[in-house]
C-alpha cells in the first residue's frame, strides 16, 4: 500500500447500466432501491439493444433527475454497439445533454463528445490496455476511467499509474460482458429473427443460460451480447484492488439480492467487514452460479482463486 | 503485372477497383499472393504484436526485408498489421514494431491500439496509418475519432454491418473503407470480445489469438472424440462426423435443454455474389482472411479473387459468380459452408 490514503481506501460504489431488458415497473422499483442504498454513483442507459425501447432518452433522463436528488451522481452510458444512423442519433442525444457525464460506450461516443470538448467517463469497452493509451483520452478530456474487463489489476495498476493518473473503476460484481454481435443469440435461440425477436430477451431477467455439453455452466445469452455464467466478484481482493490505485467499484445488476451485494460491497470495502462471511453471504445468493476472480488475478475469467 | 480487363466504355467514369489485400503468414505465402494479382499483402512480426500470433507464423527482419522489396519490385505494397493492444509492461515492444515498419519501408500499418497510432503519428508522419477491424469502429464517427485526432487513412470495417450499413459509412466519411471478402468469419465484433480470455486467459487484444492451439485437448472416448478448450468442453463428434477446430464460439453448446451451435455455425464468409455493390458503393480494398493459411489456399484465393474484382469493375451489370471460383473455394473450405455473413444478415 502506497499511502495512508490508499491504506484507509475507501471506494466508491457504481452501480452499472442494467444490461438487461427488463419491464419498466421492474426497472423502477429496482432504482428506487438503489436510491435508498450505499451506492454513490448510478450509470443509466439502454447500452445493449437499440431495439429495446420501454425507457427512452426522456425516461432515461428523468430517472437520472430522480436518483440525483436522492443524492446519487448519474452518469448516462451510450449503447456499446453503434451500427446505424437511428442509434447515432440516440448517442448525440445523450451527449448533447449538459446536466449529467456520460460513459462512452465506443469510439462513436468519443468522437461526439471530443468534438464537443465534454469530459466523459471511459466505460469497460473501450479498449485501454496500457498508459500511454489512457494518457491520450485523459488529454482528449476523459475524467474517470472503467478498466477492460480482462486486464488483471496489477495491469491496471501500471496503467493507472497506482491510481494517481485518473480515477479508476474495475468490474467488482457481476455477470460479465464478454462479447457482443450484430447478432441476437437470444431470438437464434427461439428460431426467431432479430427484426421480429417478440423481445423474447425480457424473459431472461439475468440472461439465458449456455452450458456445455457436459453440463458446465459457461456463458449467459443476453440479446446481442454474451456474457460470462459465473459472477465475477472481488470482494476478497481489497488489498490487490488498492494495490492497483481502484477508487471504484462497478457493481452489475441482477434481478435478485443486487441491494444486498451493494452492502455487502460496502461493509467489507468501506466498512472493515469480513470479506470471508461476505462471500459466503454473496453465494448464498445465487447458490447454483460460480463466483469467479480470474481475470483480476491474470488468470482465465472462468477461474477462482482464494489467493487475493 | 498482370494483365486486366478494359474497362468498358461508359459514359460514367468506370467505378474505381477496390484493391485486393491478401494474407501473408510467411515469406512464400507474400510471394505466391503477389504473383497471383494481390494489390497489397498484409503481415505482422513474430510476436504478439499482431493478431496471428502463432507458432511458424509470420515475419522475422530478414524476411519482411526480402518479401517488401519482392512486392515493391513488382508494384505492389506491404501492409504491416500491428493490431493488437499494447501490453503495459512492454509498450516499447510494440514501439519497436513500428519503427522496424518505418525503417524496413512498409506502405502502412494496420493499428488498433491509440498508443500505438499516437507513437506512429508523432515518430513517423509519413507512414500511413490503416485503422484495423481489432479497433472495432463501426460507424463514421467512430472511423472520424481516429482519423481527426490519429490521422488515420483507411479503416477496416468489423463484420457485423450490413451492406447497406457499410454504403452509409462510406457516403458519411472522407476515410478510405476496407472489408473483409473471404475467410473466417467473427460472428462477435471484433476488438471487444472476451471470450477466449474468458476460457484460456489468452484473447486477440491481450495475446492475439483466439482459442489458443495450446489450450486445445482432444479426448477420445468410445462413441465420440471432445473438443476441449482449457478444459471446457466446446463440441462433441461422433465417429466420422466432420471436425472443426474448436474456435469458442463455434462450438455446441446447451440453452434450455437444446443443444445446437448456440452462437455460431462453423461457417466461413464469401462476398463473391456482392462484389459489384461492394464497387459501386466505393469500397477501397477488399480483404482476404488467412494468414494462418498455406501458402498455396493463399494463392488460389488471391487468383479467384483477381478475377472476380476484374470481371465486376469491367461491367457490374454482367458479372457473374464464375461457378469455376466457388468450386475453388469451396474445396479450400475443407467442405464448409459460405455466408454472406452481416452483409445481407438472413437472420435479421
Amino acid at each position: 500500500m502506497t499511502s495512508d490514503a490508499a491504506a484507509a481506501g475507501t471506494f466508491e460504489l457504481t452501480v452499472g447500466p442494467v444490461q438487461y431488458y427488463w419491464p419498466r415497473a421492474d426497472l423502477m422499483d429496482f432504482y428506487a432501491g438503489v436510491a435508498e442504498s450505499s451506492a454513490a454513483t448510478v450509470v443509466l442507459g439502454e447500452v445493449v439493444c437499440a431495439r429495446r425501447h420501454e425507457m427512452k432518452t426522456a425516461d432515461w433522463l428523468a430517472l437520472a433527475r430522480d436518483l440525483h436528488a436522492c443524492g446519487k451522481e448519474v452518469v448516462l452510458a451510450t449503447q456499446t454497439l453503434i451500427e446505424s444512423e437511428s442509434d447515432l442519433r440516440v448517442l448525440r442525444r445523450i451527449a448533447e445533454q449538459s446536466e449529467f457525464w456520460v460513459e462512452a460506450g465506443d469510439a462513436s461516443a468519443l468522437n461526439v463528445l471530443t468534438e464537443m470538448k465534454r469530459p466523459f467517463v471511459l466505460g469497460p469497452h473501450i479498449n485501454v490496455y496500457n498508459r500511454e493509451a489512457l494518457r491520450q483520452y485523459l488529454r482528449m478530456g476523459a475524467c474517470r476511467w472503467i478498466a477492460p474487463i480482462e486486464l488483471p489489476l496489477a495491469t491496471v495498476g501500471i496503467v493507472n499509474d497506482g491510481g494517481s493518473a485518473a480515477a479508476t473503476e474495475v468490474f467488482a460484481y457481476g455477470r460479465m460482458p464478454l462479447a457482443m454481435s450484430a447478432r441476437c443469440f437470444t431470438a437464434r435461440h427461439h428460431r426467431l429473427s432479430k427484426d421480429a425477436c417478440e423481445f423474447r430477451c425480457r424473459d431472461d431477467a439475468d440472461g439465458l443460460l449456455l452450458s456445455t455439453s457436459d453440463g458446465r455452466p459457461f456463458l449467459a445469452l443476453n440479446g446481442v451480447q454474451t456474457q460470462s455464467a459465473a459472477i465475477q466478484c472481488l470482494i476478497s481482493n481489497r488489498a490487490a484492488l488498492v494495490a492497483a490505485g481502484v477508487s471504484r467499484l462497478r457493481l452489475s445488476p441482477a434481478s435478485t439480492g443486487f441491494l444486498e451485494v451493494i452492502e455487502a460491497f460496502q461493509h467489507v470495502m468501506n466498512r472493515a467487514g469480513d470479506a470471508t462471511e461476505a462471500l459466503a453471504a454473496l453465494q448464498a445468493l445465487t447458490p447454483s452460479i460460480d463466483l469467479v476472480n480470474g481475470f483480476a488475478l491474470a488468470r482465465p475469467g472462468i477461474d477462482w482463486s482464494a489467493a487475493g | 503485372m498482370l494483365q486486366r480487363a478494359e474497362p468498358p466504355n461508359h459514359e460514367t467514369p468506370p467505378p474505381r477497383a477496390p484493391e485486393l489485400v491478401c494474407p501473408a503468414g510467411s515469406l512464400r505465402a507474400l510471394k505466391l499472393a503477389v504473383d497471383a494479382g494481390a494489390d497489397a499483402v498484409y503481415l505482422g512480426l513474430r510476436n504478439a504484436t499482431n493478431a496471428r500470433n502463432f507458432a511458424g507464423l509470420n515475419f522475422d527482419d530478414a524476411q519482411l526485408r526480402e518479401g517488401i522489396a519482392y512486392a515493391r519490385a513488382r508494384g505492389r505494397q506491404v501492409l504491416m498489421a500491428l493490431n493488437t493492444y499494447a501490453e503495459a509492461s512492454q509498450v516499447d515492444t510494440w514501439e519497436q514494431a513500428v519503427d522496424t515498419a518505418a525503417a524496413l519501408g512498409a506502405d502502412a500499418l494496420i493499428v488498433a491500439d491509440i498508443a500505438v497510432m499516437a507513437y506512429a503519428r508523432d515518430k513517423h508522419p509519413g507512414l500511413p496509418l490503416h485503422l484495423s477491424v481489432q479497433a472495432s469502429a463501426t460507424s463514421h464517427e467512430a472511423i472520424a475519432f481516429h482519423q481527426r485526432h490519429f490521422g488515420i487513412r483507411r479503416a477496416v470495417l468489423p463484420r457485423v454491418l450490413t451492406l447497406s450499413q457499410v454504403a452509409s459509412v462510406i457516403a458519411h466519411g472522407t476515410v478510405d473503407i476496407e472489408v473483409f471478402g473471404f475467410g473466417s468469419l467473427c460472428v462477435m465484433v471484433e476488438g471487444r470480445c472476451a471470450l477466449s480470455s474468458f476460457a484460456t486467459g489468452q484473447s486477440p487484444n491481450n495475446a492475439g489469438v483466439c482459442s489458443p492451439p495450446s489450450a486445445v485437448r482432444w479426448v477420445d472416448s468410445a462413441d465420440a472424440v471432445e473438443a476441449r478448450l482449457n478444459g471446457l468442453l466446446i463440441d462433441r463428434y461422433a465417429p466420422g462426423e466432420p471436425r472443426g477446430y474448436p474456435t469458442l464460439c463455434k462450438g455446441r453448446f446447451e440453452v434450455d435443454g437444446a443443444r445446437d451451435y448456440a452462437l455460431e455455425e462453423p461457417t466461413s464468409l464469401n462476398t463473391l455474389a456482392v462484389l459489384p455493390d461492394l464497387v459501386r458503393m466505393g469500397v477501397r480494398a477488399i480483404k482476404i482472411e488467412g494468414r494462418q493459411r498455406s501458402p498455396s489456399y493463399v494463392e488460389q484465393v488471391t487468383r479467384v479473387w483477381r478475377q472476380a474484382i476484374d470481371a465486376a469493375v469491367a461491367d457490374g451489370r454482367r458479372y457473374r459468380v464464375d461457378p469455376a471460383w466457388t468450386s475453388t473455394l469451396a474445396h479450400l473450405s475443407e467442405g464448409q459452408h459460405h455466408t454472406l455473413g452481416a452483409y445481407d444478415r438472413p437472420w435479421r
